[in-house]
């Protein structure tokens, strides 16, 4: 079997255990449209100058914790499990070049984050109006596939920090709920104070959240290409990335 | 070329010698040296912390040796290509399928991971799961689990498996229907290395034992042999009236005083039993409850593993 079909098949499975898994399901479908609503209600609706609506403003900070909840939090999360209760090692006894795995892994984040726009996108133009400029897909599509990308390689190689299936959702959260607090996902960046947000702006979240908002920026003309976030991005992602193909372990920590 | 015409056919599937595994001053692996033949079923018997799971995961490659000579299908598994796993299959002893999946979902995945794979139906089939093809594994009980393992490591077609400890917890009949499995595998020609504590597993499945205590081999051969190498005897016993007089002394008998019972350890049950009945003819001794038992293995490995426990 050539590579590119290995990949596929081990794709086709991968997605087919995220759909069936209820936290990973909950986390990232329905949680983030909860979001889309409690905020919609919270901060309200209003219609801006040029006539678009307040709510899109809040989908890149709903999309980037969709993203982050299927990449990051779910791989460290199932993997860790998956490590713990020797499914990798299983694995790692077949020929399955292991970066087939990996690779599939990474790509599953990045149809998930696809499908989830269109959804949250939809949903957001049909009941909240959202606005969605047809000039920034392109940017948008990049954003979404490096980001998920990135952020499926950092969640590979948080796998290695954590020692057990029973400590996977602490650190995991841990790590991940104040970074959304300083990055402006759940708070708009201009309410929290600038040394915060500046902390923020080590992290990746944050400038994912920051690349999103160009492609929903209802005041923008013409395409956006944030560079500076992707390059942030990108370069966290290529850490974890080494991080996770140099100390992955395929076998149970006891 | 060999000039012995045998040697075409008998192949050694795996070769160890001298192999050492160390974790600073504990020897978990003390010098073992082993060959398995193509087409045999091996067991490697030994009481837990024995160093068998040690052996058999340096066997799949999953372990770095300290030192020795390794060779697995003609490879050293530390040094092997991925194509080389093609023809081997691991029923780990602890490893659980993804719960996400059914049971021919987990088959049909794991086997697309390998270039010749057995039909995925037929392995299911094989080992009994076809009626539950359909469930998620998170719904089998352990004994179908066990099952879905098997059936995983044979998916690949492997010429050569890896079984450890394969029925550790099972209850009495999921244990016979595991060696039920085990043994169809000899019947369709795999080589099989099985890690057991349980002497009659090894002793109904097993061509050859191994036995392996504190890290070293204490005795190879056929449940026969090992036997022999004890020098194991055979139990003559009855239970002796009080009014009955004593059997001559050159008869070795003894009496147990927990239970009353007349017994006489022997290497050559023949010529004892036909000494004693000969007496007791005489005397007019009946002999209530004689029995004749030959040593079972468990009796043999007692033996062989007394002061290699740790």
């Amino acid at each position: 079997m050539s590579a590119f079909r290995r990949v596929l098949h081990q794709l086709k499975f991968d997605l087919l255990i995220f759909r069936r898994n209820p936290a990973a399901t909950f986390f990232t479908v329905v949680l983030p449209l909860i979001f889309l609503v409690l905020f919609t209600s919270i901060f309200g609706n209003n219609t801006l100058d040029n006539g678009a609506k307040v709510s899109t403003l809040y989908v890149p900070g709903i999309l980037t914790l969709a993203i982050v909840s299927a990449t990051t939090v779910n791989l460290a999360i199932t993997m860790t499990t998956r490590r713990e209760r020797g499914m990798l090692k299983r694995t790692r006894g077949t020929p399955i070049p292991p970066w087939v795995f990996i690779l599939s892994q990474m790509l599953a984040g990045a149809v998930i984050a696809v499908a989830m726009t269109v959804i949250i996108s939809v949903i957001g133009r049909v009941v909240y109006g959202v606005s969605l400029q047809f000039e920034t897909l392109p940017s948008l599509a990049i954003s979404l596939v490096l980001g998920a990308m990135s952020f499926a390689a950092l969640g590979l190689a948080m796998t290695v920090i954590i020692s057990s299936e029973d400590a996977a959702p602490a650190v995991t959260n841990a790590i991940m709920l104040p970074l959304y607090f300083i990055s402006g996902v759940f708070l708009p960046s201009d309410q929290v104070p600038d040394w915060v947000s500046r902390i923020g702006d080590l992290f990746p979240v944050s400038h994912m959240n920051m690349a999103l908002q160009e492609s929903y920026n209802p005041f923008a003309d013409g395409a956006a290409w944030p560079w500076d976030h992707w390059l942030v991005v990108l370069g966290w992602g290529l850490f974890g990335a080494v991080v996770a193909l140099k100390f992955f372990r395929w076998t149970p920590n006891r | 070329m060999a000039n012995d015409p045998l040697e075409a056919f008998v192949t050694t599937a795996i070769g160890v010698r001298d192999l050492k595994m160390h974790y600073g001053d504990f020897a978990a692996v003390d010098g073992i040296d082993l060959e398995v033949t193509t087409g045999e079923i091996l067991a490697f018997l030994g009481s837990n912390g024995a160093g068998k799971t040690t052996t058999i995961e340096i066997l799949e490659g999953f372990r770095k040796r300290t030192s020795g000579e390794v060779e697995v299908l003609g490879v050293d598994p530390e040094r092997a290509p991925l194509s080389w796993r093609e023809q081997i299959g691991i029923v780990l002893q602890e490893s659980e399928p993804v719960p996400e999946l059914t049971a021919g979902e987990a088959v049909r995945m794991q086997a697309a991971y390998y270039e010749n794979p057995r039909n995925p139906e037929e392995t299911l089939e094989l080992v009994g799961l076809t009626s539950s093809a359909d469930h998620r594994t998170r719904k089998l009980s352990g004994g179908q689990k066990r099952r879905l393992d098997l059936a995983l490591a044979l998916v690949g077609d492997p010429e050569l498996v890896f079984l450890d400890e394969p029925t550790t917890g099972f209850d009495p009949t999921a244990r016979r229907e595991s060696w039920g499995m085990i043994e169809a595998l000899r019947d369709i020609g795999k080589t099989v290395l099985l890690t057991t504590h349980y002497m009659d597993e090894a002793e109904h499945l097993s061509d050859r034992i191994v036995v392996i205590g504190a890290g070293k081999i204490l005795a190879r051969g056929t449940a026969e042999e090992l036997a022999d190498q004890v020098n194991a005897q055979t139990r003559i016993s009855w239970k002796p009236d009080a009014a009955d007089p004593r059997p001559p002394d050159r008869l070795g008998a003894r009496v147990d005083p927990s239970n009353g019972q007349a017994q006489i350890d022997t290497k050559d049950s023949l010529v004892s039993l036909h000494e004693l009945t000969n007496w007791a003819t005489e005397m007019g001794v009946s002999l209530p409850e004689l029995n004749v038992a030959r040593p079972t293995l468990e009796d043999v490995y007692l033996q062989l593993t007394e002061g290699h426990e740790r």
